[in-house]
């Protein structure tokens, strides 16, 4: 759609761009003042430079951390990615079917994300869970409140569990904008179901795809309640993450100055993906509408 | 329709969606004694006892209540200054327009952790801490960026000829905007209400940290329930259960948009 120019649009975005200032900007300048002074009291304090980045960069658990968290966030796109791709295609084209399914999907995604954990942290308790007492009756020590790896794959199958759904909608939404027309001509073709996904299903997918992904990525990325309900990042520090480690150090420990530190180097990495995001997408729109 | 292999793919997904939230209602309706006496599939006597315990005890609906006002006051606020600048946002260029709609985006993409500190003295120092108002405006951070995008998803769809036909017509723009175009996008105002709704209900991390006793969310009772005092399993689940209620109820409305909106209007 071609659009006017004219600057008068700025007055119907001014009080978005008032709200969003109070509630992003200030508190970022804030930010960014302590993460260059040593604050005592608001009296006393010096300024440090960059000695809180040094110091923060430097930090072996803040490392720990980011690694824990790339492994994480990787871990959750390679198991969701194609595991909603796969549900997608499982579901039925038309009849009452589909919005049943859209509702039981979709139920997951509207649970508080406390109660998410609330859920698996009953869900997986050996004693009182359906999900531990079968794992046990197996035969699998399996104890998510004592042992790390049982920790993070619950953590892992509970975030599986709890945003695989959003992949499947997106993907489903790409597949019901395929004529029926592009499927009746794969079949005169005689092409098997693989070439009719790679060649058909896949590419109107693509565009969907990337927003599932970043959307992922960004999301468990950030990830805090679900784990601290469940374990608490522990136990250990087996499911500590960045945002559960930087609230640890700035409420838990109130080390203002490396927890600022902390939070512009986690802004700055949320704010690369993010101009990836919307060059993506603003793409996308352009070459459908060409 | 046959029955396929695909369909049995689907329905072993649907029954792992399903198992846990069916536990977590389980127990809600079991009393402590059969919780940790024995492993049940089914409660032997269901009973009500917990729901009834949540809906006496202040401690615990007062929960309810103070969320359902911070996130009623945070849908309104999030759509009254969302709906014109989506508008503009999709019917003008101006000058810096791509900037502006990239840093909002950047605001429901930025990690609540890095604000809790700098939120908490913001609303601390100018009295607002442990108040409805604080909690919403502080949920504005990611509700009117992503308010804004689901709109501007559905604006765009409409016609632009329908603005310049009222125009022509003599129609002002505030009249053209409520009386004409409000009611066109009527079901788009309804999804953006019920995503602000959900991303506000469902959020922990601020909430908790800028409330105390006075504006308490039921998510911070539960996870404060959990740390302090004897655990009481049952009266847990079912406090878990209510919290699922609202979206499960208005979810069928939203159904067919439930995509676009996770997808914040760019599906």
């Amino acid at each position: 759609m071609n659009k006017i120019t004219n600057n008068k649009a700025w007055f119907l975005v001014l009080p978005v761009f008032f709200i969003v200032a109070i509630s992003a900007i200030i508190p970022l300048m804030t930010v960014v003042n302590y993460s260059v002074q040593d604050i005592f009291d608001p009296q006393t304090r010096f300024f440090v430079g960059a000695d809180w980045f040094r110091q923060v960069l430097e930090d072996s658990r803040l490392h720990d951390a980011l690694i824990r968290q790339i492994i994480y966030t990787g871990s959750v796109l390679f198991i969701e990615i194609p595991l909603g791709i796969g549900i997608a295609l499982t579901l039925p084209r038309k009849g009452w079917g589909v919005s049943a399914c859209m509702v039981l999907l979709a139920l997951p995604l509207l649970i508080p994300w406390n109660v998410v954990g609330t859920i698996w942290q009953i869900f997986g308790r050996a004693d009182i869970g359906l999900g531990g007492y079968a794992l046990n009756m197996i035969g699998m020590d399996y104890n998510y409140s004592q042992n790390p790896m049982d920790a993070w794959v619950t953590v892992l199958v509970m975030d599986v569990w709890h945003w695989t759904s959003l992949i499947v909608l997106l993907c489903y939404a790409g597949l019901r904008s395929i004529p029926d027309a592009y499927y009746q001509a794969a079949k005169i073709d005689g092409a098997s179901n693989w070439a009719v996904f790679r060649f058909i299903q896949l590419p109107k997918m693509q565009s969907v795809l990337v927003i599932g992904v970043l959307l992922r990525f960004m999301d468990s990325f950030m990830i805090y309640t679900e784990p601290f309900v469940l374990t608490g990042g522990g136990p250990g520090t087996a499911t500590t993450f960045l945002s559960q480690f930087l609230v640890t150090i700035a409420v838990g420990q109130f080390d203002l100055g490396p927890a600022a530190a902390f939070s512009l180097i986690y802004f700055l990495i949320i704010l690369l993906v993010c101009w990836v995001f919307y060059t993506v997408v603003m793409n996308a729109g352009k070459r459908e509408e060409q | 329709m046959r029955f396929q292999k695909r369909h049995i793919a689907l329905l072993l997904y649907i029954v792992f969606l399903l198992l846990p939230i069916y536990w977590l209602f389980n127990m809600s309706i079991k009393t402590n004694s059969e919780i940790l006496g024995a492993m049940t599939l089914f409660p032997e006597n269901p009973t009500l006892a917990n729901y009834a315990t949540i809906l006496t005890d202040p401690a615990w609906y007062s929960g309810y209540i103070n969320s359902m006002i911070y996130v009623g006051i945070n849908v309104v606020i999030s759509l009254l200054v969302a709906l014109p600048a989506a508008y503009a946002f999709s019917r003008y260029n101006f000058t810096g327009d791509k900037h502006l709609f990239f840093w909002l985006l950047t605001n429901r993409m930025a990690p609540p952790a890095v604000f809790l500190l700098p939120f908490f003295q913001l609303y601390s120092s100018v009295g607002l801490f442990d108040t409805h108002i604080a909690v919403a405006l502080a949920h504005c951070l990611f509700n009117v960026p992503l308010a804004v995008w689901i709109l501007e998803g559905f604006m765009s769809g409409i016609p632009k000829e329908i603005d310049e036909t009222a125009y022509i017509d003599g129609y002002s723009f505030p009249r053209f905007f409520t009386t004409i175009f409000i009611p066109l996008i009527r079901s788009g105002i309804g999804v953006t209400a019920f995503f602000c709704f959900m991303f506000s209900w469902v959020e922990l991390l601020l909430a908790r940290t800028l409330t105390s006793v006075d504006a308490k969310p039921i998510v911070a009772t539960m996870t404060r329930t959990v740390s302090a005092s004897g655990l009481d399993w049952g009266v847990l689940a079912a406090a878990g259960v209510l919290t699922i209620v609202p979206g499960a109820l208005v979810i069928w409305f939203v159904r067919n948009y439930i995509a676009k909106g996770f997808a914040m209007g760019r599906v």
